[in-house]
């Protein structure tokens, strides 16, 4: 994978995935413009704010709560190329990974506004010269990541 | 070397000798998914341009939005039924022989020990409570499983949590897995297993079934409990097919040991807005605009039969609206036929049919900004249950109960004292 850059946005620890999207917008109508409503009771405003390209930065603990896809699926249509954590919740994790949203594990210090530098393959994230490490992602989650998504996979007959 | 639950199911699924921290791919029992998840999978599962479908594995269960609540959740309803009906699938179920999805895995007998379900609902790890290894997915995922009938798993590591006594009076499943999360942290358990060791055998089943439905508030893939007796009874009217009980092994390797004393556990609430935020009910001081007894934590007949019991005789408080919610069909028609509906009516409670509905802040009884809940359900997250600016303290039955006549939060044992 190419390195990219962005611009962060800066959340903290335990971020659950009524924050990200509200279950009263869990409806199917919504699913071409979950973007809309990201974060609308902790943040109201940001779904406007937000670029395509930009990386969410947060704690410990980030997408904790549901198993709604939704929560992923929205962030991926408000434009995140990824998000950097400190760690996740598991089924954000999975539900990130199965369709196409690249999660980062990484404390990353940075301030909202600010750039960093993402290099996937070199497992580094360079934030105002300051240069972060993250583990190297297991066999099995690279070939996802690559074929984007869960669905590609087994299209291409490969699970 | 010897076994976990998670390591010895996941590896019988899957055909091969795994290990905690090995990615493997195994086959699933049963795939579940509900009215607000199962659209995106039905729509993944159109993508993918295959006739394969593992129908007879397949639940599909309506409860988060139904009975409908407006024309969008009508239309999603909607939207399963006729997938349901395309496909001519088996287990589709319409709300009248319903009910909350994960009281329903259970009551339909798709749950039982050994099995490996998953469910596009983070609280599908409720089924560990009768021995099976079972978790939330996603809705991607869901569609895979349609399709090919299984999926990748990460064994994980597990922590023995070691029980030992009894608990007291008016104190349950709900205090003790409440004190576990406070102690752990709501990422405590990310990516691992709790399983269940000692004196499980004082527990009941409804009670494990709530303590394993919230492993997820500690981040939790599974809460899993052995299959004894007390399982055995409890499925065996219900239970579909054969089964197989698995237990861990004596030297099977754990990443971390919790031990409790049931008899030192007290009535736990968790304050806003994270379920680790427990501390003793004695020393909570919130009065409380609504009290809601309900839930696939505590919405089964035994935890109607703990609230009834506290309510009989008295009312609900002046300000205070109290709405109890069974979890299933079955569960309502067991609260008629006991005589649990009058004692809750004649207490002044609003009673509803099955919905997962106010829980998850859907409708039903949303709290308005400034508004206080005490609720049997497992999430108090910053507008969980309504308006940013309201809040939700979690309890077990017998606390929402006794708070529901008190009008703000105790124990029952501090109604007496009133």
């Amino acid at each position: 994978m190419d390195k990219f850059k962005g611009r962060v946005w800066v959340f903290g620890d335990n971020v659950d995935t009524d924050q990200i999207i509200p279950a009263e917008r869990l409806v199917a109508a919504n699913l071409d413009h979950l973007n809309d409503y990201i974060f609308e009771k902790v943040r109201p405003g940001f779904a406007q704010q937000v670029q395509k390209g930009d990386i969410l930065v947060a704690g410990r603990n980030f997408g904790c709560g549901s198993s709604r896809e939704h929560a992923p699926l929205s962030l991926i249509e408000a434009g995140f190329s990824c998000i950097i954590a400190e760690s996740f919740a598991r089924i954000f994790y999975r539900n990130s990974m199965n369709i196409g949203l690249l999660l980062v594990e990484c404390k990353v210090d940075v301030k909202e506004g600010e750039t960093v530098e993402v290099d996937p393959d070199g497992g580094k994230v360079i934030a105002e010269g300051r240069e972060y490490a993250f583990p190297e992602y297991p066999p099995f989650i690279t070939e996802l990541v690559k074929a984007g998504g869960l669905m590609n996979l087994i299209r291409e007959g490969r699970f | 070397m010897g076994k976990t639950i998670a390591e010895k199911i996941l590896s019988e699924k899957s055909g091969t000798d795994a290990y905690a921290g090995q990615i493997v791919m195994a086959n699933i029992d049963y795939v579940m998914v509900n009215d607000v998840t199962g659209p995106i999978a039905f729509r993944e599962y159109a993508k993918l341009g295959t006739d394969k479908m593992y129908k007879d594995r397949m639940v599909l269960i309506p409860d988060h939005y139904v009975p409908a609540k407006d024309i969008a959740s009508a239309e999603q309803a909607k939207e399963m039924r006729e997938f349901a009906h395309k496909h001519e699938l088996p287990n589709y179920y319409e709300i009248g022989k319903s009910g909350v999805c994960h009281q329903l895995m259970v009551e339909e007998g798709f749950a039982a020990p050994g099995r490996l379900i998953v469910g596009a609902d983070s609280h599908t790890c409720t089924y560990g409570g009768i021995n099976a290894f079972s978790t939330g997915i996603g809705s991607t995922e869901a569609a895979a499983a349609f399709a090919t009938g299984k999926l990748w798993f990460k064994v994980p590591e597990t922590i023995k949590v070691v029980v030992k006594g009894k608990f007291r009076r008016n104190v349950g499943g709900k205090d003790l897995i409440l004190k576990i999360i406070t102690d752990i942290g709501v990422d405590g358990a990310n990516y691992k297993a709790l399983e269940f060791h000692g004196d499980v055998c004082n527990i009941s089943v409804a009670d494990r079934l709530a303590i394993s439905n919230m492993a997820i508030e500690a981040g939790g893939k599974a809460g899993i409990f052995p299959c004894d007796e007390l399982t055995r009874k409890y499925i065996e009217d219900t239970v579909r097919g054969e089964y197989t009980p698995v237990d861990a092994d004596p030297d099977a390797k754990y990443c971390r040991v919790l031990e409790y004393d049931l008899y030192q556990i007290e009535p736990m609430v968790s304050y806003p807005h994270l379920p680790s935020n427990g501390r003793p009910v004695r020393e909570a001081d919130v009065r409380i605009d609504q009290a809601y007894l309900g839930s696939c934590t505590n919405g089964r007949i035994e935890d109607m039969r703990i609230g009834a019991e506290i309510v009989k005789g008295r009312k609900v408080a002046p300000g205070v609206r109290f709405l109890v919610v069974p979890a299933s069909q079955k569960v309502y028609r067991q609260m008629v036929e006991e005589g649990l509906m009058q004692i809750f009516l004649d207490a002044g409670a609003f009673i509803s049919g099955p919905t997962c509905g106010a829980c998850l802040g859907g409708y039903m009884g949303i709290l308005a900004a400034g508004e206080k809940a005490v609720s049997s359900t497992n999430r108090n997250f910053i507008g969980r249950m309504g308006d940013k600016a309201s809040e939700v303290y979690l309890a077990g039955p017998a606390t929402v109960a006794a708070s529901a006549i008190a009008g703000r939060i105790v124990t029952p044992d501090q109604l007496e004292g009133n």
